[in-house]
């Protein structure tokens, strides 16, 4: 893994909105990589800039003066900040897929999943012959039954897992080499949660993808991510093998917020709760 | 949205605050009508029709006008009387008003200083029968700029308890009243005031012509008002917070005004900057076909019909372009402010510049 | 002593088509359910999206109208009572909704929201009162007195569900009806509010029925628990029991699924 570049490369990402007085800093000064193959979890609450930071590599953004991302973030070689508009559209979707929280908002409700995934086909595969079977093809990947019937029904038709595995196969319709995943199970019920993300684990294994895993719950990470990355107010506050954090956590951010999930089978009194006067002090060290 | 949030945004907006501010002035000369105005709406002077505007002249007591002469007995051919002036008293006693409707006075901001039979100071000329135009557009504003106002309040108010609780209740009252704001819809606007007018007449002093047309526009205009509100109040009902007012037994009534009715005030605020353009000119064009405002009352769209006269045209065609150069800034401030304010509202317009 | 007991319950909608919009079919959303509720335990009804233990909640608060089946409180028969025999129970039982973003209206201060119930179900007290009792409720939520002018936008998620919290607990119910409190919040908000719902039932002797779809949270949390299934109660039982020997092959489906950490 050290010899060959990693394929995201990240160095002092400063991400800030608004400006003078106002402005907020929703990320201060991160760096992290994420290898070829590789599944990073990024793992932070609401206001962590984790989602941010995940928008932020493909300029997803509002442009200046609203938003203003510096620092320099390296994908398979081409510096990002460097791109055209038109590079940029070109890297979107094609290099770089996202999946995000809600399903039913992120598929257009007017079209039918065929339409939309074929959408996503010509701009950036044109050279698809048989869109309809490459469409069913991708259908069955994600175990949808009956791909060939269910690909001309509209996204209401369809259960929120379901849904997200649309979101899914369009997001492989273009043999992304990074998936960014922003919370792909919170909207989900329990046992559709754990069947995305085995799922994914599939996906990422058949087609050699990285996956940027966002999230606010260390309950999936174990057992999926490769490493993790733990962000509290915009730094990067701990990031390590993904066993490794979770059983010897170093920074008291991780160890609180791993204390604070309540786990099955451990029955407490109380659940623990994060001191976050505690944490502050020891992230200003 | 806040209304001190979109007033706060609303100051960042040149164009907006250009007319909002040009509507400021314009109601608050509307307001003050009666003390602006010299001469009342129907005083006649058969001695001076067709009389152009009087040029304003610096005399020995301050501020004066001249006088004119008619050189020609049969055709208005007005001409000022060398050295001959009548100087302008401000704050003078004139005829009798009562202000806001109810507070008796005399006073007004200026009038001829002992002014001999007939003489008259007219700054945009005069009428037919020598009515002071520039006292009859300000007393027509009271009538064409509350009309605006008069008429989205009750459309808004109508179509607001109509669409929000058919939205509300659904089912079968739900079907009627959308059934029959189609109908009124299905009917061109146009004929359907033109029969408004026809069948209501009679039940109206002429008078009263203002709050019949009133009630002829707030007819027409509060169907389509209400099929909106109703998509948003259905909309809005689902949303939990509609719920909880619900379980705990909150009347129905309270949940209508205090949690629907907020919610849709930005949606309320353009939809009445943008159709008041919409009454002002329903009532221009009812006057203009001589079945609005009744002379000698004053309206802008009166006056733009009496400006049809081929005489007038002749003689006097600038106090014609009056009204309508004034109905014409007051629609455009209006639709620049309704614009502006739905730029501010628009959730889109939000999202390229959340922060 | 039972509180609440609930004898196949079923709240079917109808599924409306053609020109006449004649009911074709129902949509059984809750289909013969029966369970108790016993004074000052905490009760978890857990299910899946679609179990119908979202409508259960709403159909006991007669925001759903019931079908078939009683629905009965202290003696008193709930279902499909008119909304006027109903008014003194809604003080006593009351609701906190899921989604803390849109169960507080956004044009209202939080003075106004928190004093709603206050104002339907004790209009006599005068307005010092009234702001003295929010003020205490504000305090009892762990929330400070200056929230009372802010609207919701001010707040974030944990905060706002706080605020919910408070509302709920204005007119001092004895049953709180707890739909999915928490999962709408990050881990660790979402643990400082289970915190904060126990203490608040210990402190005002409070009777929960607690619907969520994490059997952790449920764990920690309730003495019995119900599982539910497409409308049906798939298994029920004190919590310890169902959750180390679950009988039924839903359950079994369901505690499997549960990420390890």
């Amino acid at each position: 893994m050290s010899t060959s570049p990693p394929l995201l490369d990240v160095k002092d990402l400063n991400i800030t909105f608004g400006s003078g007085e106002s402005a907020t800093h929703a990320v201060r000064g991160i760096d992290f990589s994420i290898a070829k193959g590789e599944t990073v979890a990024v793992v932070g609450e609401s206001g962590s800039g984790k989602s941010v930071t995940a928008l932020s590599l493909v300029r997803l953004l509002p442009p200046p003066p609203t938003c203003r991302i510096e620092g320099d973030i390296h994908f398979s070689g081409h510096a990002i900040q460097e791109l055209r508009t038109s590079q940029l559209r070109e890297l979107r979707g094609k290099s770089i897929a996202y999946i995000f929280q809600e399903p039913s908002t992120s598929l257009n409700p007017v079209f039918s999943i065929h339409n939309q995934i074929s959408e996503a086909l010509l701009l950036h595969r044109p050279e698809v012959r048989e869109i309809s079977d490459e469409i069913e093809r991708l259908l069955e990947l994600v175990k949808i039954p009956n791909a060939k019937k269910r690909m001309h029904d509209y996204p209401h038709q369809l259960s929120g897992g379901m849904q997200q595995r649309v979101m899914i196969a369009m997001a492989l319709a273009c043999r992304p080499k990074l998936l960014v995943a922003d919370e792909p199970t919170t909207a989900l019920d329990v046992t559709i949660q754990s069947e995305i993300m085995e799922l994914l684990v599939e996906l990422k294994n058949e087609f050699k993808m990285a996956i940027m895993l966002i999230t606010h719950n260390f309950g999936i990470v174990s057992g999926f991510a490769d490493r993790v990355i733990v962000m509290f107010r915009g730094n990067i506050v701990e990031q390590g093998p993904t066993q490794e954090v979770l059983n010897n956590p170093q920074h008291p951010y991780t160890q609180a917020l791993i204390d604070c999930i309540p786990k099955l089978g451990k029955k407490q009194e109380r659940l623990t709760t994060i001191d976050y006067d505690k944490i502050s002090g020891a992230t200003q060290k | 949205m806040q209304p001190r949030k979109i007033f706060r945004e609303l100051c960042k907006r040149p164009i907006g605050m250009i007319s909002l501010g040009v509507l400021v002035c314009f109601y608050l000369i509307a307001l003050f009508a009666d003390f602006l105005a010299p001469y009342p709406t129907s005083t006649q002077n058969l001695d001076k029709p067709f009389h152009p505007p009087t040029a304003l002249t610096w005399t020995s007591s301050g501020l004066g006008c001249k006088v004119y002469q008619n050189a020609d007995a049969i055709n208005p051919d007005w001409k000022p009387v060398k050295n001959e002036t009548r100087s302008i008293q401000w704050f003078a006693e004139g005829y009798d008003y009562k202000f806001l409707g109810f507070i008796p006075a005399n006073t007004h901001l200026f009038q001829l200083k002992d002014s001999q039979e007939g003489d008259r100071i007219y700054l945009l000329g005069s009428d037919s029968t020598g009515r002071d135009v520039f006292s009859r557009l300000l007393k027509g504003s009271q009538v064409s700029l509350t009309i605006g106002i008069a008429g989205i309040s009750i459309t808004l108010f109508v179509g607001f308890v109509v669409g929000g609780l058919s939205g509300y209740f659904g089912g079968l009252s739900d079907f009627v009243a959308m059934r029959f704001v189609e109908f009124l819809m299905a009917i061109p606007g146009l004929y359907l005031l033109l029969s408004l007018r026809a069948a209501l007449a009679p039940y109206f002093k002429s008078d009263q012509m203002f709050y019949l047309i009133v009630v002829i526009l707030a007819m027409i205009g509060w169907a389509g008002t209400a099929r909106v509100i109703r998509g948003m109040s259905l909309s809005i009902r689902r949303r939990p917070f509609v719920q909880a007012a619900e379980s705990m037994g909150q009347s129905t009534w309270k949940i209508l005004f205090q949690h629907i009715l907020p919610n849709l005030f930005s949606y309320l605020l353009v939809a009445a900057t943008l159709s008041i353009p919409g009454y002002i000119l329903g009532e221009a064009a009812l006057s203009f076909l001589g079945l609005g405002i009744q002379e000698p009352a004053a309206s802008w769209g009166l006056m733009l019909s009496q400006a049809q006269d081929m005489k007038v045209f002749m003689f006097n065609f600038w106090w014609m372009l009056t009204p309508g150069f004034a109905i014409f800034i007051t629609v455009i401030a209006f639709n620049l402010l309704g614009d502006t304010l739905r730029d501010i509202v628009d959730p889109k317009f939000q999202m390229n510049r959340s922060s | 002593m039972n509180l609440l007991s609930v004898k196949d319950l079923k709240v079917h909608f109808p599924v409306r088509s053609g020109i006449l919009q004649r009911v074709t079919d129902y949509i059984r959303a809750v289909d013969g359910i029966s369970f108790e509720v016993a004074k000052g335990s905490c009760v978890g009804l857990v299910g899946e999206s679609g179990s119908g233990k979202s409508t259960t909640g709403k159909a006991l608060i007669g925001l759903n109208p019931v079908s078939e089946g009683s629905i009965v409180y202290d003696q008193k028969e709930l279902a499909n009572l008119g909304r006027k025999d109903f008014q003194p129970l809604r003080k006593r039982i009351q609701m906190v909704f899921q989604d803390p973003f849109n169960s507080l209206n956004p044009r209202m201060r939080v003075e106004q929201i928190v004093g709603e119930p206050l104002g339907i179900h004790e209009p006599e007290l005068s307005k010092s009162e009234r702001r003295n009792r929010i003020e205490e409720l504000l305090k009892q939520v762990g929330l400070d007195s200056k929230a009372l002018n802010r609207f919701p936008h001010a707040f974030s998620g944990g905060q706002r569900q706080r605020i919910g919290i408070a509302r709920a607990l204005a007119v001092k119910p004895e049953f709180l009806i707890l739909d999915e409190p928490v999962s709408a919040l990050d881990v660790s908000v979402q643990a400082q509010i289970i915190n904060l719902l126990s203490d608040l039932k210990t402190e005002f002797n409070l009777t929960y029925l607690f619907i969520s779809h994490d059997l952790a949270v449920v764990e920690h949390f309730c003495d019995t628990t119900l599982v539910m299934n497409q409308g049906k109660l798939a298994e029920q039982g004190p919590t310890e029991e169902i959750l180390s020997n679950p009988k039924d092959s839903y359950t079994q489906r369901l505690l499997s699924a549960v990420p390890s950490l």
